[in-house]
This record gives structure tokens, C-alpha cells and sequence, in this order.
């Protein structure tokens, strides 16, 4: 069991939860995920870690409403307790200084993004973030990616806020005007599979995090296989980063309309 | 050494009690089955076990031999006659403590182990054309009939604790054995597992009409009185690293944790909707309860299934299919079913159940609809050529003869790799070509305080072999930790 501690509405199907889990919140490094289930009748949900606090003992997540199970999560407030929590898994990202690196995240993409923008600034990168949603309300973290980002590009869709137009666009920007050597991209899979197009056309070599259907989140079932370089590769224990020009996003973006 | 020995006098009376032609001439005890037609509607265990009186009957067939070669067959040399005498004078609790000193898990081991292979392949019956003693009947009916007594009024013996913590990483067969093992010899130990329930494969694995969950719980219900701390929700190399295991102040590591990654074909199509692993259908159905009413873990349910493969995973997932509602399921293997790694009631249960046996197919291509869901595979047809090196005669192709069957479900069951997980968290641990932890014969790894054991170890193997390791591991251990002071 573990305690929800605070709560915060990011839009209307977005929240932020701080829950108690203090072995991953000490052991937790940027681009790791946990899985997650609501109460014991509940199915296993893999959410990446936003962030973590090894002194309280927490991590933040963020949740996207877009299933009965995740409407749940969302309906849980402070005192509530998910019924389990494991982690961390997967890889942790790739961090090292590569000199300027773009990261996109759309939507509730931006939430992992988090962690990796700041370990890259970090880093000492020179780094440059492009937030993407539909319109000004779903932005989400702006402020946060704004402290270790050293520019921030805005895109809606409906020109609410920031610049009109897609994520795409605001990376083309930054790789037109000035040498780009790394890409980071995280958010829905149709908005990644587009990221990658465009670095692609440019030689920018650029990292996705991918979040597919998973089971036990372990390697055990391959519920998440995926296609990378024409080789099948399991999410959960070989990702959850890939070379985004080596994804087949089309086939993952069949595969997660699995149970739909 | 054992508590039941053979020149004891009661075992001497016992014998003299009837001739070999008497107890020759008994039959084999028939295993009570519910109807096929009824066990496809239910989840219910198919076996039901013997009665008391069918059970002493079976026993009194046991010629109690003076070099007995069932004991041979075993993997972990359980005192076979030792307990089957015991049932035969009716002192069934006797009978579960012969086997308690070697298993530590023989409700379980009762019901899944495959005998035929095994203990009863040795029995003395074989050399007379009968069949054989039915060891793995009487095993489960002396595990059940202990378990099912009242334990209100029982004294737990748990040993002095001897102020030594050990870890174990796994709460399958392998992992539960060694705990209960060390915990018996007075070490403080905890049992870590990934999942949110304790028990492993025996869990997540193997369906409730073969192996109910309230078997498997009681065994851990005893472990934990023998005082094993069991903490779920925890990956040893994820969540815990063996640095801090070591911080925390444990004295060795027992990593148990599975074979884990599941084997796909590579053919094309095979990443279409509605083709999986078993391990992710029985996992699903299994562990996640997908299929029962409350449950928010979803899963296809269609009207034709296929599955790939031959063992037992691929007759446990056939005949889950079944009781999932499928009206149509096919078990695809490319060799013949003489050369199915599958235990014969696992087959005799599925073909009774309905499910209709491909054998000397081999898929090659599925093929999808427009929403990338599976809709047919083509098989191709085999015949069996030379003998390979394994002895085996191994499938050829048959040249154009390649059929299209409509499917909406395909199960692959081809086998599983060793899980990467913990071999490449721990900096230092040698693994084989094949991805297993590398251990010498007291089952201890390239790192001395980390001993391993079970699929982690053998790539795939049964719940005996694992159990074996773990009591093998644990007497190394103690071994090596006694010394060292």
C-alpha cells in the first residue's frame, strides 16, 4: 500500500499525485517507470516517474484519465493509497553531454520529459524544450521545464498560447536556425512518429520513450514487443528509450488499440 | 535419517501382511475426475483425489522393494516407499512429514509434477507389464490430507534463530524451498517477488483447475509461521540493490527469479492484435483475474484460439482457452504428438476438453484485418525426417503444403529465455552463453554470497528441479556460512 500524499489537477483529465514509495524514490533515476494498481481488483499500470524526493521518500507521477482504471487513479485524493506500487524499472536514460539537445513532449508527455530535461541541463547541455498540446490549458509543467531548459517553445494547435502549429514545426525551428546534436521526444505516438520524421530529414540523432500496453512490466509476458530496427524489442526491460528513427511507430500505434 | 526407514518393524509387518500376488493384482487407482463437459464452464481443479479407502488400497500395491528405483526417478529423492507405507497403515500424518523432509512443497509437487517421467517410470510394475504404483496420487492425497487437518492445536517448531539474515529474491518453487529450508536451520529469511502476489509460477503460471491458488497459499502460510518475512512489490537489482541488500545486513542471496522472457517465432505478422506469449494469456487470466466479473484487467475473448507448442504451458493455455468460451481450439505443434514435451494428462485432459490437436503443422505467416487484429495463420505441413542430435527426428517441411485457417487468438507457447533482469543489475555476475546465472555444484555464483537456482539457472525446467536447487542451494550455504565463522 502506498499513501497518496498531495494532489494536483494539471487540466481537467491530468493530475499530479506525490505518493510514499521510498526505496524507488532512493533508488529512481531519469527515464525509469513504476507500475502501478489502484486497489485489488485493479490491473497493472506503467507510469514513467516525474520525479522524486529520496528525503520525503516520494515520487510524482502524472496521470492522464483515458481509462476506467486511470479515471480512478485520478479520482483518488490525498490519504487514499494505491493498492501497489513497483519499481523502478526499465533503463534509465542515456545522459552525458552531447552540446545542444531539443526535447519535445506533447501532452502529458511532458511529465517524464521532466526528469530528462533537468539531467541533461545537468549535464551541462545547452537545452532547448518544445512543449506541444491541443491548446493553452493542457500545457502542462511550463514552469518546471522552464527552470533548466535555456529556451522554451510553445506550439497549440488552436494558437491559445505560444506559437500556432505542431511540435514538429517548433523542432524545425530550432534545427533550421542553429546545430542541433541530440533530439529528445516524448509524448503520444503519432506526435513522436512525426518528431522522428523531421530529425530524420535532418540527421539529428533523437531518443523517444515509449509506453506500451505492459503486464507485469518485467520482460515476462511481451505485451509491450515492439519493432525497432526490424528486431522485435520488449519495452520494459530493453526501453523504455529507443532510437526514435529506428520505431516502427505504425505497428505500435495498432498495438495499443489492443483492447480497444 | 528418514523418519519412516525401511527395517523398521512396523514396515516389517506391514510387508508380511499380503503376498506379492495379492497386491500385484490390485488395480491401478483411477483419479477421480469432474465430467469434461462441466470443467469447460468452470474453473474448479479437473483432479479431485483419492478417497482415504482408494488412497490405502493404491498403497497396499506397493511392494515396499528392498533397493526401491522410484526413489531414483525422483529428482530430489523423496523416500517414496516410506510415505506410500505409512498411507498403507493409515497414518497419513506420518506419510506428510516422509515427504515434508525432503519437498517442501508436495501438495503442489503432487498435482504438477509429470510421475510418468519420473518416480513411477522407475516403478517395478513397468517390468511387469502393470502400471505403475500411482506415486504422484498418493503424494498430493497425503499433502492434501495433512493440509486439511485442524492445525489449531499444533506447536510450531521454529528453531533458535542463529542471528544470520538471508535474502532470496523469487517467491516461486525454487525460492519458497530454499526459505523454508533455511528457515528450518534458523536463519532470519525474506522472501522479495517482483509481483504483487507471493508464489511465482505456481501462481501467475499454472491454471487454478490444475493447481487451485488455496494450495499454493497454505504452503506459504506455512512458511510464514515458520517465521520467512515475505515482501511483495520489491525487485532485488531494481528496487533493492544487492549493495544495499548487503547494507541492511544480509548475509547471502538466493536468486530464484524465474525464467521469465518469453520466446516469440519471428514469422511474419506475429505482432498483429491478438497474438501473445502464454505467459502474458495465463498471466492475465491467472494472476490479474481477467475474465472474472470485478476485475479491470481485460482479455480477448474470441471463438477460435490457436496455440503454438507442446508443453505444458501450451496445454495449460489451450485449455484456459477453453474455459474462456472459445468453441474452437487448436493445438499447433510441428512434431508428432510421441515427441510432446506436455505430460500425458495434461494431454488426455485437453483432447477429453475438446481441443483439437495440429500436430506436424508448423505456423509460418499470419495474416491481419484492417485494424491490424489477427484473422488467419497459414500453416505449413511437417513430416518427421532424420533423428537430430537430440535423438529426436526432427520436422521437415512438406513441400506446397500450406493452408489458411481463420483465428482470432494465437497463443505462442515456444518456450522462454532466462530474464535479464537481476544478471544485469548485479555488476560482476557471470552468466552463460545462454543469458542463465553461471553456479558451480553448491549452486553459488561468480560473486560468493549469491547462490541461484531454478529456471534462472536451468533456461526451463520443472517445479521439482527448482524446489531441488533450492534445498541443494541452502545446505551449501549453511554449509559455507558455518564455516566461514
Amino acid at each position: 500500500m502506498n499513501k497518496i500524499l498531495e494532489k494536483e489537477h494539471f487540466s481537467a483529465n491530468v493530475v499530479k499525485l506525490v505518493v510514499e514509495a521510498p526505496l524507488i524514490a532512493s533508488s529512481r533515476r531519469p527515464g525509469h517507470f513504476v507500475i502501478i494498481i489502484d486497489n485489488d481488483h485493479g490491473e497493472r499500470i506503467p507510469l514513467t516517474i516525474a520525479d522524486s524526493d529520496p528525503v520525503r521518500g516520494t515520487i510524482t507521477l502524472v496521470v492522464q484519465a483515458i481509462g476506467d482504471s486511470t479515471r480512478a487513479i485520478c479520482a483518488m485524493e490525498p490519504g487514499d493509497c494505491l493498492h501497489d506500487v513497483v519499481g523502478p524499472l526499465g533503463r534509465a536514460t542515456h545522459i552525458e553531454k552531447f552540446g545542444t539537445v531539443v526535447c519535445s513532449g506533447g501532452g502529458v508527455g511532458v511529465a517524464p520529459l521532466l526528469p530528462i530535461i533537468k539531467a541533461m541541463k545537468e549535464a551541462g547541455n545547452r537545452v532547448i524544450s518544445v512543449l506541444a498540446a491541443r491548446t493553452k490549458d493542457l500545457i502542462i509543467l511550463e514552469e518546471q521545464v522552464r527552470e533548466y531548459s535555456d529556451e522554451v517553445i510553445i506550439m497549440t494547435d488552436d494558437g491559445s498560447y505560444g506559437n500556432k502549429g505542431l511540435v514538429t514545426q517548433g523542432v524545425e525551428s530550432v534545427i533550421e536556425r542553429e546545430h542541433v546534436d541530440m533530439a529528445v521526444t516524448i509524448g503520444p505516438a503519432i506526435m513522436m512518429k512525426f518528431v522522428a520524421l523531421t530529425t530524420k530529414k535532418h540527421n539529428v540523432p533523437t531518443m523517444c520513450s515509449l509506453n506500451t500496453i505492459m503486464v507485469d512490466g518485467t520482460g515476462m509476458c511481451g505485451a509491450c514487443r515492439v519493432t525497432v530496427g526490424g528486431k522485435m524489442r520488449f519495452v520494459c526491460i530493453d526501453g523504455p528509450e529507443f532510437d526514435a528513427h529506428q520505431v516502427d511507430f505504425d505497428e505500435m500505434m495498432l498495438r495499443l488499440k489492443s483492447y480497444n | 535419517m528418514t523418519i519412516s526407514p525401511r527395517d523398521a518393524e512396523w514396515r516389517e509387518q506391514l510387508r508380511q501382511a499380503h503376498n506379492a500376488k495379492y497386491r500385484t493384482a490390485i488395480p491401478r487407482a483411477k483419479m477421480p475426475e469432474l465430467p469434461a463437459d462441466y470443467r469447460v464452464t468452470s474453473n474448479n481443479e479437473v483432479n479431485q483425489g483419492l478417497s482415504t479407502e482408494m488412497a490405502v488400497l493404491e498403497a497396499t500395491r506397493c511392494l515396499d522393494c528392498p533397493d526401491p528405483q522410484c526413489v531414483t526417478g525422483c529428482p530430489v529423492g523423496i523416500n517414496i516407499p516410506g510415505f506410500i507405507k505409512n498411507i498403507e497403515r493409515r497414518n497419513f500424518h506420518d506419510a506428510a512429514m516422509v515427504l515434508k523432509e525432503t519437498s517442501a512443497l508436495p501438495a503442489v509437487c503432487g498435482r504438477v509434477c509429470p510421475q510418468e517421467r519420473q518416480c513411477e517410470s522407475k516403478c517395478i510394475y513397468n517390468k511387469m507389464k502393470k502400471p505403475a504404483v500411482a506415486i504422484g496420487y498418493l503424494e498430493r492425497f497425503a499433502a492434501d490430507t495433512e493440509n486439511i487437518r485442524d492445525h489449531s492445536h499444533d506447536t510450531v517448531n521454529t528453531p533458535a534463530l542463529n542471528g544470520k539474515k538471508i535474502a532470496v529474491a523469487g517467491s516461486g518453487p525454487a525460492g519458497l524451498s530454499f526459505a523454508g529450508a533455511m528457515a528450518r536451520l534458523g536463519y532470519s529469511v525474506t522472501v522479495f517477488e517482483a509481483l504483487h502476489e507471493i508464489g511465482g509460477v505456481l501462481k501467475y503460471g499454472i491454471p487454478e483447475f490444475r493447481l487451485p491458488n488455496s494450495v499454493v497459499d497454505i504452503e506459504i502460510e506455512s512458511l510464514k509461521k515458520q517465521g520467512v518475512e515475505m515482501v511483495k512489490d520489491c525487485i532485488i537489482g531494481k528496487t533493492l540493490s544487492y549493495d544495499r541488500l548487503l547494507e541492511m545486513g544480509f548475509d547471502g542471496v538466493f536468486v530464484a527469479s524465474g525464467a521469465g522472457l518469453p520466446r516469440f517465432m519471428g514469422i511474419p505478422g506475429e505482432s498483429l492484435v491478438n497474438i501473445m506469449s502464454s505467459n502474458e494469456y495465463l498471466t492475465r487470466i491467472n494472476l490479474m483475474h481477467a475474465g472474472t466479473a470485478g476485475y479491470a484487467t481485460p482479455v480477448p475473448r474470441v471463438d477460435r484460439v490457436a496455440v503454438i507448442g507442446g508443453g505444458n504451458t501450451a496445454m495449460d493455455s489451450v485449455r484456459t482457452a477453453r474455459r474462456m468460451g472459445a468453441s474452437k481450439v487448436m493445438l499447433v505443434y510441428r512434431r508428432s504428438e510421441e515427441e510432446m514435451p506436455a505430460r500425458l494428462e495434461e494431454v488426455k485432459h485437453a483432447k477429453e476438453e475438446g481441443v483439437e490437436f495440429m500436430t506436424l503443422h508448423n505456423p509460418v505467416e499470419y495474416l491481419g484485418d484492417e485494424k491490424g487484429h489477427v484473422r488467419a495463420m497459414r500453416v505449413q505441413r511437417m513430416e518427421l525426417g532424420e533423428p537430430d542430435e537430440s535423438g529426436r527426428r526432427s520436422p521437415v517441411p512438406v513441400e506446397g503444403a500450406i493452408e489458411e485457417i481463420p483465428v482470432d487468438l494465437v497463443i505462442v507457447s515456444v518456450g522462454v529465455s532466462p530474464n535479464p533482469l537481476i544478471p544485469s543489475a548485479i555488476d560482476g555476475l557471470e552468466v552463460t552463453r545462454r543469458g542463465t546465472i553461471a553456479v558451480n555444484d553448491d549452486m553459488r555464483s561468480s560473486i560468493p554470497l549469491i547462490y541461484a537456482g531454478g529456471d534462472i539457472v536451468r533456461g526451463g525446467a520443472t517445479v521439482i528441479l527448482a524446489m531441488g536447487d533450492g534445498r541443494h542451494a541452502a545446505q551449501a550455504m549453511h554449509k559455507a556460512l558455518s564455516e566461514k565463522e
